[in-house]
């Protein structure tokens, strides 16, 4: 029978919570890193024993880890981040030049064909690869190097590159985005990076519709369709389908399109999950109600999802890479909350059960569907 | 070679997989921080990084460093250690800042 185990990363360590396929009955195991902010962990897609781990600290700085037996024994690899060449400047909060720092890994996304593969996305905004298993690290500079780079700015959280998508179809292809800088794209392989942010409008930005400064927040991709990428911006809920060229607003009727956390049904591509925060100055749900809202026809028409969710009093936010599903025929939904919860809806979404309330705050979630 | 007592927070020590709260070092003469931080980390490579910058070898912003009780974080890293450390009287302590709530 198939099993899941849950990658949690919080603000106070790792958590690994496994289940049998029904996903009622829970194990959770001790922290792991206890004290350090787990900001992603993730298992590569061919060796579901193989974990990568970023772990961060104020004090000590970044640290990444390894597993190899799922996440039972971990050793730390390299944690050397350095920017190719005389890295330069982007933009500071008030349009000064700023040089780039590294400060932390925001997301570890393995290849999907070896397990020695994986890359990273830093702050200040970078993409890093490593392909031996981590104990060495060089960036993808023509990223961070292209023409727009100068001009980058940070967002709330920081100059961050958070999401690393890669195309199973194309192994060129690489998708990643940055907060505020918005959505890049490689087709060859991370050597040269093109924006992808046509069709994004920004309120708050100088030009709305300027080639960079978005704040993506995330953006999704259901593997069975490479081209269709579906992004939470800061406000905006959008779809593109040619892998980025142009964008689609699919807020239609969600009654907050602000929000951080987007996910695809693992066998639906045109199911889409999001979970509305009220807005960029409060970041909590609408009236104290906790709902994921779907849409099942790939966006504008979208259903609150509230069975076994709080609808009163609850005043927590969900990360961007707080939400995850997994490969089960009935596609299960995950995703963890800023107060400890960890949320599991075994039935795509139509009722949920919280796995755990007591956890530090939630900022990531992965799911491992083991055979 | 000295045999240097060095005190980490527990964060370094379980991340070094120190037991206790000491580690003891043979540090090369002349002992100073400079000296002493790069056996640490050659013994402990899994330090490197987390208690100064892995290229400008800078201290990290929120650790000090107290010899005899002193706050030694900004004398010279080329400075000889005092002679109690030297004689194993007193630990070198790596400290983590108390900052924030």
């Amino acid at each position: 029978m198939s099993s899941i185990r849950l990658l949690v990363g919080t603000k106070k360590g790792a958590f690994i919570l496994t289940s049998d396929g029904v996903r009622k009955s829970w194990n959770i195991s001790q922290p792991h890193f206890p004290g350090w902010e787990l900001y992603h962990l993730k298992a590569s897609p061919i060796d579901p024993n193989r974990l990568y781990a970023s772990q961060s600290s104020g004090w000590f700085g970044q640290v990444i880890q390894r597993s190899d037996d799922g996440g039972l024994t971990w050793n730390p690899v390299d944690n050397k981040f350095t920017y190719d060449g005389v890295p330069g400047t982007h933009q500071w909060y008030d349009g000064t030049p700023h040089p780039w720092e590294f400060k932390r890994v925001w997301h570890l996304e393995p290849s999907l064909t070896d397990p020695d593969t994986v890359f990273a996305g830093a702050e200040d905004a970078a993409l890093f690869k490593s392909t031996d298993g981590g104990a060495s690290w060089h960036e993808l500079s023509g990223l961070r190097t292209n023409r727009t780079g100068p001009g980058w700015q940070p967002g709330a959280g920081g100059l961050c590159l958070h999401t690393i998508i890669l195309d199973p179809t194309n192994e060129n292809r690489i998708v990643v985005a940055i907060s505020a800088a918005g959505a890049f794209r490689s087709d060859d392989a991370g050597l040269s990076w093109k924006p992808i942010n046509k069709g994004l409008w920004s309120k708050y930005i100088p030009d709305p519709t300027a080639e960079v400064g978005h704040c993506v927040h995330h953006i999704a991709m259901n593997p069975r369709t490479p081209n269709t990428l579906f992004m939470q911006k800061h406000w905006d809920v959008m779809r593109s389908d040619d892998a980025g060229d142009q964008w689609t607003k699919i807020s239609g009727n969600l009654p907050t399109d602000f929000g951080f956390a987007i996910d695809v049904h693992s066998h639906q591509p045109e199911t889409v999950y999001v979970v509305p925060i009220k807005s960029d100055s409060e970041h909590f749900p609408l009236d104290g109600k906790l709902q994921v809202f779907r849409s099942k026809i790939g966006g504008n028409e979208w259903e609150p999802l509230t069975k076994g969710l709080p609808q009163k009093d609850c005043y927590v936010n969900v990360l961007r890479d707080a939400m995850a599903v997994d490969t089960l025929d009935d596609c299960g939904i995950y995703f963890g909350t800023t107060g400890g919860q960890v949320y599991c809806s075994p039935d795509g979404g139509d009722s949920w059960n919280a796995i755990t309330h007591d956890l530090p705050a939630v900022l990531s979630i992965e799911a491992q569907t083991l055979a | 070679m000295p045999l240097i007592r060095i005190e980490l927070p527990l964060h370094l020590r379980r991340l070094a997989n120190i037991s206790g709260h000491e580690t003891t070092l043979d540090v090369p003469t002349p002992v100073t921080l400079a000296q002493t931080l790069d056996t640490l980390e050659a013994l402990y490579p899994q330090l490197r990084g987390t208690i100064r910058d892995h290229v400008t070898l800078e201290r990290r912003a929120f650790l000090r460093f107290f010899a005899n009780m002193e706050d030694i974080t900004h004398q010279p890293t080329c400075a000889p250690l005092p002679a109690t450390i030297l004689e194993g009287k007193e630990p070198l302590i790596i400290l983590g800042a108390i900052a924030g709530g």
